[in-house]
């Protein structure tokens, strides 16, 4: 039996926001003879639900009653092609990539995001793809304040089989990342992962101390691809639009990674991440094995959610 | 801070309300409108939203408040009132059983912070003098047993565990008996985070829980959650009826609507909030008081207990004698320093304070830094200087200076805000005097 792909994943994964999202609407639309306001309330009590956002739901809805008029829709039947469409092309008016920037070698993929988001298990994961694509690759523990963040990246490196750059708990982070790309230069790594610790975007003065690790890359590896990778918490609702405004702000992300997805959030604040504040999202956990963290491909999600 | 922009947008909606002489069904349903879309970006849980609002509407369409004199001011009375209610009524405390050792069982998804809330709950315990005993279960996350052992040895309080190859359910059976011999009274079991959905892993829990039957079954959750907030909730409190809920980051800053939902769809009290990374930043949940927060009325009792908690009375009534008679020094400041850096970061204990519109408070930021380089600075005078500023004369600014590893302009800085602040508070204590009002406190700063 072959592996099944990210799309039969991403339905597994999403299996809850597929049924939540699409049944809901099917109900919806099929109680409705005709299209009037209160089809499009429950509507919007569907999005909403799903975390996708107020501002992002009143927008959908807007262009979908944009398109009603326009194109003179009478069926309700029709209202979920269109909701579909409208989604698809608020996530895609983006330009950016949706995949991980690695290319060319060496590159550093910097991964921060506040507490409990699973930082530490994307980077265990990501290394491990990458060592199975045949990347020569090394991890840092950046994260040097969490008791014993160290330790569950170590045990991570023996997993992956992955070297790891670590110094003692409570040691600079900048040090440390410092000494991973005095290595990865050393070693001819093809890619080196920084871990980092959680931070609330709201502490100015942990925000502050990652700028000290971004001197130190802007400086000690000029050369390198940069990611600078958020990661997000599926279950977290509209406060992870903030969090990914304050990280944009303060670490330039390029990037951002949705964590367990497998859960019954509906991962709605996708939508608004990819249309609100075009950063791309690249990465989806959708399980919590070693190699369930996935690409995300924008029509694949657009169409786990609808099938 | 959590509930800032939640609280923001709530006063917006309802200061529209407070000025009008009177209010028809219009103004209110325009006020509605916003107050719900309000708590929907606040992650509110849909259903509860629509409750609320409806119970407010008809309180507020009701011949009380129309016909009140102050409308607007009645209607956010309500919204107080209905908030309040929507996170329980009163504080809750945990349980401890008659016949020692209570056993509490942690329990949550990944991430929210059970580890972590596990150390900080021992160590409020520990406080309140009991004997606790941490419990290691988790033995699928990598180094999850050391987190908690590093925990333990924070707080000084002793952790169980048998590695991770053993089923979570004989390691929760043989920590009660360890428990019991060594007459620990509080045993606290964290577990590993799992989803919800997760049967296995929910299995397991409700194995553990059987074995040891707790008598309160906590569930740990991030404020940040969304609309699922409720869902993961309900599962938990179906498979094993939790007893409680700690609320953690709250510090950041979510608005904290899971907090408001989770009282009204599991019936279940939040019990603990956790407020920061330290481990002694656990927190009661005053519902209450967390509505007058929310609606920018201000804490004052969450204050003025942490005032009283942080500061020494005798000191108080000393300080106050000497601003009076002028003879505050550098010392005394010194000691109002530490004094206030042990109520925690000012940032949270400023919005506390009734009449700080949580608007105000944006952008200001609080640097603890700031005051470490004022220590740093008053350390390096001598007890001379500190007691008589005015002998601090340009070659022993610059010593103090290269003392304390700042520079003279910090020196003259502090120098000068010195002079004001006693001028100030020679005021204060005028004003005091006038008013006959006793006033043990006096910041310098505000």
């Amino acid at each position: 039996m072959s592996k099944p792909s990210f799309f039969e994943k991403l339905m597994g994964g999403l299996s809850k926001t597929r049924n939540e999202i699409s049944n809901k609407i099917d109900g919806i639309i099929n109680s409705y003879k005709k299209i009037d306001e209160e089809l499009f309330d429950e509507l919007e009590e569907v999005l909403v639900t799903a975390d996708v956002g107020v501002n992002t739901t009143m927008k959908l809805i807007d262009l979908i009653k944009l398109r009603i008029k326009n194109e003179k829709v009478k069926e309700p039947e029709e209202v979920k092609g269109l909701l579909k469409e409208e989604i698809r092309k608020i996530m895609t008016e983006l330009s950016c990539e949706n995949q991980i920037k690695i290319e060319p070698s060496p590159s550093i993929i910097l991964v921060v995001g506040v507490n409990g988001v699973g930082k530490t298990t994307t980077i265990g994961k990501l290394a491990n793809n990458y060592k199975n694509q045949g990347k020569k690759v090394l991890m840092v523990a950046g994260d040097t304040f969490r008791a014993a963040a160290i330790e569950q990246l170590e045990e991570w490196s023996k997993r992956a089989g992955v070297d790891l750059i670590s110094h003692k708990e409570g040691a600079d982070p900048a040090a440390v990342v410092y000494d991973g790309i005095q290595a990865a230069k050393a070693r001819k790594t093809d890619i080196l992962i920084c871990d980092t610790a959680g931070r609330l975007h709201n502490k100015s003065n942990l925000m502050n101390e990652l700028n000290k690790i971004f001197r130190v890359i802007d400086k000690e590896y000029e050369d390198a691809t940069k990611e600078i990778l958020l990661v997000l918490d599926a279950t977290t609702g509209q406060n992870a639009i903030n969090q990914a405004k304050v990280f944009k702000e303060v670490a330039n992300i390029t990037g951002i990674a949705i964590t367990k997805l497998d859960g019954t959030a509906k991962g709605g604040v996708i939508i608004a991440l990819q249309s609100e504040l075009k950063v791309p999202v690249k990465l989806v956990g959708v399980g919590e094995g070693i190699d369930d963290l996935q690409p995300f491909i924008i029509d694949d999600f657009v169409e786990a959610i609808f099938k | 801070m959590a509930f800032e922009s939640l609280s923001e947008k709530l006063q917006n909606a309802l200061n529209k309300l407070k000025g009008k002489g009177k209010l028809n069904e219009k103004d209110v349903d325009a006020a509605m409108r916003e107050v719900r879309l309000a708590l929907l970006e606040a992650d509110v849980n849909f259903k509860v939203v629509k409750d609320f609002i409806n119970k407010v509407k008809e309180r507020s369409i009701g011949h009380e408040v129309m016909e009140s004199l102050t409308p607007g001011q009645q209607v956010i009375k309500i919204v107080n009132e209905e908030l309040t209610k929507l996170m329980g009524e009163r504080e809750s405390k945990i349980n401890f059983s008659s016949n020692p050792p209570t056993v509490i069982l942690m329990c949550g998804l990944q991430g929210a912070g059970k580890t972590t809330t596990a150390g900080k709950l021992a160590l409020n315990l520990k406080k309140q003098n009991k004997r606790p005993l941490l419990v290691a279960c988790d033995i699928y996350r990598p180094a999850a047993i050391k987190q908690l052992e590093v925990v333990g040895e924070r707080v000084d309080v002793p952790v169980f565990t048998m590695g991770d190859n053993i089923d979570p359910v004989n390691i929760a059976k043989a920590a009660l008996e360890h428990g019991k011999k060594h007459s620990n009274d509080v045993i606290i079991i964290d577990t590993a985070g799992r989803l919800h959905i997760d049967e296995e892993l929910m299995l397991e829990i409700e194995n553990i829980y059987n074995a040891v039957s707790p008598d309160e079954v906590l569930l740990v959750l991030d404020s940040m959650t969304g609309q699922d907030a409720v869902n993961v909730a309900e599962a938990f409190n179906t498979k094993l009826g939790i007893s409680g809920v700690v609320l953690t980051k709250l510090d950041g800053d979510s608005r904290g609507g899971a907090a408001l939902s989770l009282r009204a769809v599991t019936d279940k009290p939040i019990k603990f909030v956790g407020m920061g990374e330290k481990l002694d930043q656990l927190e009661s949940f005053h519902p209450d008081r967390m509505a007058s927060r929310i609606l920018g009325m201000g804490d004052v009792l969450s204050l003025i207990e942490k005032a009283q908690a942080s500061f020494d009375e005798k000191k108080a009534i000393e300080l106050e004698k000497k601003i009076r008679t002028q003879q505050f020094t550098f010392d005394d400041f010194l000691d109002q320093l530490e004094q206030m850096k042990s109520l925690g970061p000012i940032d949270q204990f400023i919005g506390m304070i009734p009449g700080i519109n949580s608007k105000a408070l944006k952008g200001l930021d609080f640097d603890e830094k700031d005051i470490n380089k004022i220590q740093a600075i008053i350390q390096s005078m001598t007890k001379k200087e500190r007691n008589d500023p005015e002998l601090i004369d340009s070659s022993r600014r610059k010593r103090i200076a290269s003392g304390s590893g700042t520079t003279v302009q910090d020196v003259n800085k502090l120098l000068k805000q010195f002079k004001e602040t006693k001028k100030m508070m020679k005021k204060f204590t005028d004003m005091e005097k006038n008013m006959r009002k006793k006033g043990k406190f006096g910041f310098p700063f505000f």
